[in-house]
């Protein structure tokens, strides 16, 4: 039997990183559906590349700067308009750190 | 059942026309176009959003205008549906997604600006694959949207709302992203014209970001010169992308009508056979095009893009890479939902978990997993690697062609659910479509024919960077070619 290309176990790390929950039927199910993904790049991950410059982008890209100057910009009540939670013109988080606040 | 009529459409451009002369009013038009979607939108489900009365206060507005004798844009009065990614001021903007349900954008994208500076009338935001993700529309939270030509099918995707709303005459014209194929494969699978520009032709300012090395923005419409018409009018540089090109292009209507006497234009041996699942009659109703191609004088010849065999696995792993970064911003924060929870990070995966479909979940997985570390040069660099192959393959053969055809979508319009257990086999759908992507080319999707079940069939035309107008030229002569039949 072949090895599975990914485990349940990396499958509920990566979960983790990527902050989400699975329940125990979806990590059985997505582990799969995962694996047969990467089953399937196993044509890339097989190929002989060295010596090729990876490509991250199609095009060369330069970094681009504007002028150090004041211009317009969306209005702060408009985009905290749209937040779930503000206070005093800020986006409001739940409890950060271990002590109460 | 098929919701085509043969007079349901009338070209974007005779409708700008007719505005600007005060011929038509530009109410009068929406009116058209609201009526077939009052009676339609209940089966295809293209909109997430109609804008009825917003539409028509614009819609006055321009009549206002044309009465006043003010010089109206090449847009005037025409109605445009645009995809729910692209961000639209005060109207909510979902990416049919639950993390994004009650989302109202606090400004413009620069598309959406420009359309209403050539005058067109928002008329609704389009249904798709929740964040682009998926070729057939059936990963949208707020459900799946029908193929007008069989309410039993789906129209491909992730763009299917953008599609679907021009095949049913909801809209003139319409606007989509394209990622991996999301705007040509469903125009094939809904028989309409589809653009993909060249990556950076078209700011993506106020584009919901899903793999920002491959996103582009370009229109769906029903014949190949209203989409040159609206592609010139979203197209052009702008400072607020910093992917966007500068230089300016050549227009993409002139010449339209030259023909292709004399150009070399090769087929893709790969997507006629090489690669599998490509259907035989796809593959013959683009030998007919090339047929056709060569009796205008065209020059053809079977060429071999090598790369593209690996271009499926490539992609999906760079895509998903790309992915999981940029929809690390849905954390329940600054905008969109939010599930409460006792400690922040608690909120986000909360916030994360019951917001993200399935296909969303799967795919930020798949990335965070291909760039992690022990995995990235294995899964992420070695796709990198295929991309730089394939644009070598590119180079060398536009050294000798000035363009390439192909398939759009290996397969017509399959029905709503027969592809939605496996990933992999959704996934197939976009192999035809993904090299232009990898590379940044330019491409287009035209309807060409009918397959046996009755469904659309759409030839896909390929050429170098910031070569639209001649990609427009072999498509209009394949347009004139299909309306001789």
């Amino acid at each position: 039997m072949m090895t599975e290309p990914i485990s349940e176990k990396e499958v509920a790390h990566v979960a983790h990183l990527a902050r989400l929950r699975l329940t125990e039927e979806e990590l059985g199910v997505f582990t799969r559906q995962l694996g047969a993904v990467l089953e399937h790049a196993q044509d890339v991950e097989a190929l002989q590349l060295d010596g090729i410059e990876p490509m991250s982008h199609p095009f060369p890209l330069e970094n681009v700067t504007r002028k150090d100057e004041v211009g317009g910009m969306l209005d702060r009540e408009k985009v905290l308009d749209q937040a779930p939670a503000t206070e005093d013109g800020r986006f409001q988080v739940p409890q950060i750190l271990g002590e109460q606040p | 059942m098929s919701l085509i009529t043969p007079d349901s459409f009338v070209t974007a451009e005779s409708i700008a026309e007719k505005v600007k002369s005060g011929e038509w009013s530009a109410v009068e038009i929406l009116d058209k176009y609201l009526s077939q979607i009052e009676q339609h939108e209940s089966e295809v489900h293209a909109f997430n959003t109609v804008l009825e009365d917003e539409a028509r206060t614009a819609a006055r507005e321009t009549d206002k205008r044309v009465a006043a004798g003010e010089t109206l844009g090449p847009l005037a009065g025409v109605p445009v549906a645009v995809k729910d990614n692209l961000c639209t001021k005060g109207i909510p903007t979902t990416a049919s997604s639950r993390i994004l349900e009650n989302w109202k954008p606090p400004y413009d994208a620069t598309v959406v600006q420009k359309l209403f500076t050539a005058g067109a009338t928002l008329i609704g935001k389009t249904n798709m694959d929740e964040f682009a993700m998926g070729s057939s529309t059936e990963n949208s939270a707020f459900g799946p949207t029908r193929n007008p030509h069989d309410l039993s099918c789906v129209p491909g995707g992730s763009s299917g709302g953008s599609a679907a709303a021009v095949a049913a005459g909801f809209a003139p014209i319409s606007i989509g992203s394209d990622t991996g194929g999301s705007i040509r494969q469903p125009a094939s699978l809904c028989g309409v014209v589809g653009v993909k520009p060249t990556y950076g032709g078209v700011s993506r300012y106020g584009l919901l970001a899903f793999a920002s090395s491959l996103d582009q923005i370009g229109p769906f419409a029903n014949n190949v010169r209203d989409a040159a018409i609206v592609h010139e009018v979203i197209g052009g540089h702008d400072p607020k992308d910093s992917t966007s090109i500068s230089e300016p292009f050549p227009s993409f209507l002139d010449g339209l009508e030259h023909g292709v006497e004399g150009l070399k234009i090769g087929i893709i041996s790969e997507l006629m056979g090489g690669v599998e699942g490509i259907s035989p009659e796809v593959i013959e109703k683009t030998r007919e095009a090339a047929s056709v191609l060569s009796a205008n004088g065209a020059l053809i010849e079977e060429v071999s893009i090598p790369a593209s065999l690996y271009c499926l696995s490539a992609y999906y792993l760079i895509a998903p890479a790309e992915a999981s970064s940029n929809l690390s911003r849905y954390d329940g924060v600054r905008y969109g939902l939010r599930v409460q929870g006792e400690t922040l990070a608690e909120m986000n995966i909360n916030t994360r978990t019951d917001g993200f479909g399935n296909e969303v979940k799967r795919r930020i997985m798949l990335g965070t997993y291909a760039l992690s570390a022990g995995y990235y040069d294995a899964y992420y660099g070695k796709a990198l690697k295929v991309r730089r192959l394939l644009a070598q393959n590119f180079d060398e053969v536009y050294s000798q062609f000035d363009a390439l055809i192909s398939p759009t979508s290996p397969c017509t319009a399959f029905k709503l659910g027969e592809r939605t257990s496996d990933p992999m086999t959704m996934y197939v759908n976009d192999v035809c479509t993904i090299p232009s992507n990898l590379v940044g080319h330019p491409a287009i999707s035209i309807p060409f024919a009918s397959g046996n079940d009755g469904m659309p069939i759409g030839v896909q035309v390929l050429v170098p960077p910031m070569q639209e107008a001649l990609m427009y030229r072999i498509a209009s002569t394949l347009e004139s070619a299909k309306s001789d039949e």
